[in-house]
């Protein structure tokens, strides 16, 4: 079991709530993962070729005392690479202005244990063990803002419980995947992508899946061609949902194995992996409450 | 008769289903209202005296549970297994209900305003069930007895490895499951159709449903069949 959620707002004045509003959501999808949650916010994109790596430093040494300005002063001073770092517990978001590729591998031999979260212009991704209070309370999730997000909460049941096999994973630049089921042939996926030199962090059966999907997107799929290859590639049970910097994407498994309810409003999408995470949402009762049909593909845009 | 009514937005479930199962006979309340559900899970289970008990709003799993005698009125829609297990009585879903609703009912009535997600009446033991939207895929799989209503469409494999139970269906079947098939409508199945469109409320023609049944070749092992049927 698990819980997913999203939200996204459509009017640009509650993005400021955005944070707020789905504090309530992870929460109430405890019963359904209460042993780690994470969440990626989409907000607005940094400018021109700025980029930006949510860093997670819990599986280093120093774990929440990590010397993140060390960290900076290595990069401005091996490669010349200034950057900007704000600062959560064991959790920074780096921001640089030349290719993320430079600084990934720069961080690979310098910081092995420094997890990478994620990458990209528009993309903020915290996960950690804890309850969804805890982890909620850890990166202070009520602050955040932006126009839409997708959450997790993980009752794990595939790979071990640790801080990078939490959801949302995330490939290439701002696409993250939240999965609420499991795979069967995550392993058949790993050794179709691997060949074209997809490198994977860990045994989780998500991962695989959102790896293959990032693929087919660079392979230039747009995101309904890469869900329908999706559906002929992936085996087992799912709900899927995605985020991308203007969109918020679900599928279901042909079987609907794993529940997914959606709330609509003028002023909000939310989705939930059931409607308990949704009741405390404003105006919910005049909502348009509906259940994705399964092998349907769902896409609101930000 | 007086009427009791509970918030689970102050309290707990479990209250109000002991007042449910305990109370209720020494009482004689016979009406129950149940406000801000907000999709708690076994919302008026295992109930068994003639009691009626609305819930205003969406109900979340296996409401109305292993329902006997009791009259569950859901004002919104209802998570997965509503009426799962249902003895007698009647369950009826203002809304959408999600997955297996219905399921191994024995007996009682379900009636589903809006659609039913897959799996509706999975494995009916006697119950019926009036589904005045659409039913999902693998419905009525191994339904035993009983009958089920389904005024618009049908998903993939419906009545798949049916026993007894009929199913009698307004519009569109995606595909029939196995051993599944079409069979005239008597004066018998349109009586039974104008029933229970009666009993749920629904105004449709009742010589416009067609009676899917087993065709029993599942019934008998047959060696030669090479697992194909």
């Amino acid at each position: 079991m698990c819980g997913i959620v999203g939200l996204l707002v459509k009017k640009p004045a509650l993005r400021e709530q955005l944070g707020k509003l789905m504090v309530p959501m992870l929460i109430g999808m405890t019963d359904r993962g209460p042993d780690s949650a994470g969440l990626a916010v989409f907000a607005e994109p940094l400018k021109g070729s700025g980029r930006k790596l949510s860093l997670y430093s819990g599986l280093t040494e120093a774990g929440a005392d990590f010397d993140w300005h060390c960290l900076t002063h290595g990069l401005q001073q091996h490669l010349g690479v200034k950057s900007d770092i704000e600062i959560k517990y064991n959790h920074a978001v780096l921001s640089f202005e030349v290719s993320p590729d430079i600084v990934k591998k720069w961080l690979r031999e310098h910081h092995p244990r420094l997890h990478i979260l994620s990458t990209g212009q528009t993309i903020d991704l915290y996960k950690d063990i804890g309850t969804p209070a805890m982890v909620s309370d850890r990166y202070d999730f009520s602050s955040l803002t932006g126009s839409h997000l997708v959450g997790h909460t993980r009752m794990a049941t595939e790979s071990a419980v640790t801080p990078d096999r939490a959801h949302p994973f995330t490939a290439g630049e701002d696409f993250c995947l939240v999965h609420n089921g499991s795979l069967s042939n995550p392993y058949g996926l790993r050794r179709k992508l691997e060949p074209h030199g997809i490198h994977f962090d860990t045994d989780n059966d998500t991962e695989a899946a959102c790896r293959f999907l990032e693929w087919r997107l660079r392979e230039g799929d747009d995101l309904e061609t890469a869900l329908h290859a999706g559906f002929e590639e992936l085996d087992g049970f799912f709900t899927f949902l995605m985020g991308t910097p203007d969109k918020l994407a679900l599928i279901r498994d042909p079987f609907a194995c794993k529940p997914a309810v959606v709330a609509e409003t003028d002023d909000y999408v939310a989705i939930a992996s059931e409607f308990r995470s949704l009741a405390h949402l404003p105006d919910v009762k005049h909502a348009k409450v509906f259940e994705p049909a399964p092998e349907e593909m769902y896409v609101w845009n930000a | 008769m007086e009427c009791v009514s509970f918030d689970l937005a102050s309290t707990p479930l479990r209250e109000v289903n002991q007042f449910l199962h305990q109370q209720l006979q020494a009482d004689d309340q016979r009406h129950v209202e149940v406000h801000n559900p907000d999709g708690a899970h076994s919302i008026a289970v295992g109930l068994d005296q003639p009691v009626t008990v609305e819930i205003h709003g969406h109900a979340g799993y296996y409401a109305a549970g292993m329902n006997k005698k009791a009259h569950v009125i859901v004002h919104g829609s209802a998570g997965t297994g509503v009426a799962e297990n249902m003895m007698s009585g009647l369950v009826h879903v203002k809304g959408f209900a999600s997955n297996g609703a219905g399921a191994t009912a024995h007996g009682g009535l379900l009636v589903i305003d809006g659609d039913a997600g897959l799996r509706c009446g999975i494995s009916l033991k006697g119950a019926d069930i009036v589904v005045g939207g659409s039913v999902g895929s693998f419905s009525g799989f191994m339904a035993q007895a009983g009958r089920m209503v389904i005024c618009s469409n049908a998903g993939d494999a419906l009545g798949d490895s049916l026993y007894e139970a009929v199913i009698y269906i307004r519009g569109e079947v995606k595909s029939l499951g196995t051993d599944a098939r079409f069979e005239p409508m008597t004066d018998d199945d349109v009586a039974t159709v104008a029933d229970l469109l009666r009993q749920a409320g629904l105004q449709h023609d009742p010589a416009s449903f067609k009676r899917i049944a087993s065709a029993r070749s599942l019934y008998h092992w047959n060696a030669d069949a090479n697992q194909e049927y």
